[in-house]
This record gives C-alpha cells, sequence and structure tokens, in this order.
C-alpha cells in the first residue's frame, strides 16, 4: 500500500544532540525516520519500527517508520539530516532557500535496508 | 580542578550565558545548567586527528602535515574560477573577518547556514525593517508569546526558560502564570502541548492567515472567509483579540515560516502584521536563529560588505542577489567548481542535487568533526572547537553581542590561523 502524504523536515533535540556526532549510530538513530499519525501507518499496513521507503520527484530513502501523534492526516515528518535531504525539493523559488518543507511525497513499506550515512554520500559520489 | 562560571553555550541563537564548567587536565568532566543540545557540544565527540587528503573521493584519505594540506587548499582555491565559501555558522565573529578577506582576494562567493535557515528572513527585513527588541526586554515585559512555525522546546530548549514562557522579570513577576502563550503550527509539536493556545494550519498556508490576522485586525472580518488555511474564522478572530489586547506581545518565527510555500513573503506579511498591531498595542517578531553565531556571521559581513550573506565577490565589488548568489543558487547551476566548506556541513544539509554537484568538485573541509562533507571532501583540516577551545564574538538571535570565554587549551589549530594562511598562501600563489 502506497500512502500519499506531505513531507515536511525539521529540528528536533536527538539530531541537535548528535549533530557534531554524525557518523555514530545515534545520529543515524536521531534522523533516518519517517513520522506518521497511527491512522496512516494503519494505512500503510505495517508498524512502527518497520522501514518504509519515502519517495518525491526528487529522490527517494529508506527510512524507519515511527508514529507522531501530533502529525495531521497525510503529513511526514522527516529530521533534518542526510536522510531527509535525499528526498527534498531542491528548487530555491529565486530567493536562495531549497524546499525543505511541504514536498509531496510517496511512502511504501520496504525490505531494503537503511543505508549508513558514508552509504548515503557515496550514492552521490 | 577548574570551575568556570557563567561560561557561553556555543551551540544555538540562545547563547545561554550561565553555564558552569567543570574542567580536570584540560578535560571537561562536567557542564552545568546545559541543555541536552549545548551540554553535548561541550562536553565533546570524536574529533578529526590530523589533516588528511586524498585525490580520489572514492579512495581513502592520507594523513598530512597542516602545512600540506593548506597549500593543497589554497592551489584548489586559487586554480578556481567560480570558488564557494560556505559556512561560518559554528564559528566566532574573528573567523567571519578573515573568511572575508579569503573571499574577497579569490573573488569568491561567500554564504552561511542562514541560506538554508533565516536568510529569507534577511531578505524580508529589507523589504519591512524588524520591529523588535533584546530577549531581555521580552523577558521583562511580554506578556503575550507566540512561536509560529518554531519548536523550541526542540531546536532551542532554554528559550522558555530563560527570555519567554516561564522567565520571570521586572513587569513578568508571575512567570508563567502571567502569560498567555500561543503556538500556530502545521503539526501539534512538543511546543504547542504547552501552549494556551494551539493554532493549526495546514502546511503552506501561513501566508495566507497572515493576511486574514491583518484583514480582521484592520477592521475587515468581513472580506475573511469561514476558514483560512484550515483554521476557522472564530479561531483567528480569537487570536486577534489575544494579540490586541496584550500589553507587550513577543512573537518568536522558525523555519516553518522561511522555508515553507512563500519563503520571505511569509516572514514580509508577517512584520506588516507586528507594525499594524502596534497602532493597538506594543509588539516585537524575532527570528528563532539556529547556531549561535549565525547571527554574527550576518552582522560581520554587513559591515565589511554591505550584505548580510550570499555575497558575490567575482566583479571585484561585493554583489548580493539571493537566488543567483546563495550557495545552493550557484551549486544547482553547477557553476561552482571548488567549494571550502568550514563550521558548516553542506553535505548533510543541502539537499542532493547540490551534494552530488560538491561530490564533482574539489572541497576542502576545515572543521573539528567527521561528517557528510568530509566523505565528498579532497583535503579535510581539523581546526579548535570556537567557544570551548577558542574565545572569540558571537552574536545572540536577538543581536546582542557576547563573549565567547575559552574553556580548554586547544589541540588543533584555531579556524583563524589557518584562514590566514590559506590567504598568504593563495596570494603567492598570484605573485602578489
Amino acid at each position: 500500500m502506497t500512502l500519499n502524504a506531505i513531507l515536511i523536515t525539521g529540528r528536533t533535540i536527538n539530531q541537535g544532540a548528535t549533530i557534531e556526532n554524525k557518523t555514530s549510530s545515534d545520529y543515524q538513530e536521531a534522523t533516518a525516520y519517517c513520522e506518521l499519525n497511527p491512522k496512516d501507518i494503519g494505512i500503510l499496513g505495517i508498524s512502527p519500527g518497520s522501514r518504509v521507503l519515502v519517495k518525491t520527484d526528487h529522490g527517494d530513502v529508506v527510512v524507519k517508520l515511527k508514529e507522531n501523534k501530533g502529525n495531521p492526516d497525510g503529513m511526514a515528518f522527516i529530521p533534518m539530516g542526510p536522510w531527509a535531504n535525499a528526498v527534498v525539493d531542491p528548487d530555491t523559488k529565486g530567493c536562495g532557500m531549497p524546499g525543505f518543507k511541504g514536498i509531496p511525497a510517496r511512502i511504501e513499506p520496504t525490505d531494503k535496508k537503511v543505508l549508513l550515512m558514508k552509504e548515503l554520500i557515496a550514492r552521490y559520489k | 580542578m577548574t570551575v568556570i562560571t557563567d561560561a557561553l553555550c556555543p551551540f544555538c541563537g540562545c547563547l545561554c550565558d550561565d553555564l558552569t564548567i567543570v574542567v580536570e587536565d584540560n578535560k571537561i568532566t562536567d557542564v552545568k545548567q546545559a541543555c541536552k543540545l549545548g551540554a553535548s557540544k561541550i562536553m565533546g565527540h570524536h574529533r578529526i586527528k590530523a589533516p588528511m587528503m586524498r585525490k580520489d573521493k572514492n579512495s581513502e584519505f592520507k594523513e598530512v602535515s597542516y602545512e600540506e594540506a593548506i597549500n593543497e587548499a589554497a592551489n584548489i582555491l586559487s586554480n578556481s574560477k567560480r570558488p564557494l565559501l560556505y559556512g561560518w555558522a559554528s564559528a566566532v565573529c574573528e573567523v567571519h573577518k578573515k573568511g572575508i578577506l579569503l573571499a574577497e582576494e579569490l573573488g569568491a562567493i561567500i554564504d552561511n547556514t542562514a541560506t538554508v535557515c533565516h536568510a529569507p528572513s534577511t531578505l524580508a527585513v529589507h523589504e519591512k525593517g524588524l520591529p523588535s527588541a533584546t530577549l531581555g526586554q521580552i523577558k521583562n515585559r511580554a506578556d503575550v508569546i507566540v512561536f509560529w512555525g518554531s519548536n523550541p522546546v526542540h531546536a532551542h530548549p532554554r528559550h522558555m526558560g530563560r527570555y519567554s514562557v516561564f522567565a520571570k522579570g521586572l513587569f513578568s513577576e508571575k512567570g508563567r502564570k502571567g502569560r498567555k502563550v500561543i503556538v500556530v503550527d502545521v503539526r501539534k509539536t512538543d511546543t504547542a502541548n504547552m501552549a494556551d493556545q494551539f493554532v493549526q494550519l495546514e502546511q503552506g498556508s501561513d501566508y495566507l492567515v497572515v493576511s486574514a490576522l491583518r484583514a480582521i485586525l484592520s477592521g475587515h472580518a468581513d472580506v475573511v472567509p469561514e476558514s483560512v488555511g484550515g483554521v476557522p474564522k472564530d479561531a483567528l478572530s480569537k487570536l486577534v483579540d489575544t494579540l490586541k489586547t496584550g500589553k507587550f506581545v513577543g512573537i518568536f518565527f522558525g523555519m516553518g515560516l522561511t522555508q515553507s510555500k512563500s519563503r520571505y513573503k511569509n516572514i514580509d506579511n508577517a512584520i506588516s502584521l507586528v507594525t499594524e498591531l502596534n497602532a493597538f498595542t506594543k509588539c516585537v517578531i524575532t527570528p528563532m536563529r539556529g547556531h549561535y553565531n549565525v547571527t554574527g556571521f550576518g552582522n560581520v559581513c554587513a559591515w565589511e560588505t554591505g550584505f548580510a550573506t550570499a555575497v558575490d565577490f567575482a566583479r571585484g565589488a561585493p554583489y548580493y542577489n539571493p537566488g543567483e548568489t546563495a550557495a545552493n543558487d550557484v551549486l544547482l547551476r553547477k557553476e561552482t567548481d571548488a567549494a571550502m566548506i568550514i563550521a558548516g556541513d553542506a553535505g548533510a544539509h543541502f539537499p542532493a542535487d547540490s551534494v552530488r554537484h560538491l561530490a564533482r568538485i574539489p572541497v576542502v573541509q576545515i572543521d573539528p568533526y567527521w561528517n557528510p562533507t568530509t566523505e565528498v571532501a579532497n583535503v579535510v583540516i581539523p581546526v579548535a572547537i570556537c567557544g570551548v577551545e577558542v574565545e572569540g564574538t558571537a552574536y545572540r538571535m536577538d543581536g546582542v553581542s557576547l563573549r565567547m570565554r575559552k574553556m580548554v587549551e586547544p589541540t588543533h589549530l584555531p579556524d583563524t590561523e589557518v584562514l590566514e594562511k590559506i590567504t598568504e598562501r593563495v596570494k603567492l600563489l598570484r605573485g602578489e
């Protein structure tokens, strides 16, 4: 099952606390996930902790699924960082700022693994 | 054992100045009063040991001397036709000054992390000015606090305690009990959970909602539809009443405004709302700045070049036009042919296409830590940590300048010395 969602990215306390430690598993734990509300998770038919493939017009990335009751229906949140930035909209809209929030995304269950930071950046080389 | 009191925190734009640091044998063993973010940075992480270089970005790095790395950095930058010098926010103002001199020497573009943070706010301020106040004024006077597209529980954990929601001051002696707290956001954040009033709007509708508030405030509620951006008109009218009847309203805004649809126009509109509210009461607006000295870079760059960020020296004189000269603009146009990333992490915080271009061109990294930028770098120069191992000036989110203190002796060269040496070498290579 695929869920159509609007993706936003942003800060979290654990993302910030590990920001100077980006080679660590703590950083990956803090940033390589996607939050949906319980209703949307129900649509995907999998449980939190499973992996999801997040696809946008700009790329795709595999992250862990997390529950956040504060998200409205159809809203996905990925903490800022390399996993989120694999799928954000690069267009700076004439003012220098890429589209880190409000990106249409398609989310589906996957068996693929979450790439390590090193592996993720290696895709760009 | 040395105990440093009233130390400053080199993490976020709150620049908390009440930390106690315990040092034993030149090692920090305890940090008191800091939040999780500050404590984590000050207690430290694994560092890059020595300068490193490689030709092929898929090969392993080899450790080299500072001299070799600095010479190679100078070679890369002086051979470049369109260099980009990016980052700066995790460094003190003394570093910014040296960086701007190097940018001028190279005819480079210099841009800082605001480009993915509050640079749109700067564009809005060009249009409308910034009716603002120091955090001290807000702490002592504000009885209504608004967080719009901003989540301080996560991003600025001590903001509410020191400056806004809970802080007790001269005319705000009741602290939290004497304040009304409003959160405007697209999802119910941990900050929204603490608010008296939570206004939940549809993603990307901030501009519409601000416009509706302005219409109601100016007596034109009749033209406002029953629902704007998913917010019922009644809730908007209630919000206008709260803002109008406050004695001193402090609005704080974050990436929810700068990164959503309409970008700087959201802030432009919000500043207009604040200006109009001042016909009824006192109201101020403040950006929630991320890095502890991103505001400092804006100040240094403005007084050195006339522009706060995204400055292009290619013409021999400073030129500024975000949308054309900001870091992601030049990377996405594949115009940049060499980059120096310092005190900021483009590899982690830029969109994939920008990082893809960085992976194709020579990159020099100056940073204490191994991060995604290291993965696409050719030359890596580790440095001392500003605000922990190096003293210097930093600007708080409200523009108040404070002196960062040295807590321990550095184990690596400071950024200023590395930049001076690169600049000297560039001049030598150019026969100056």
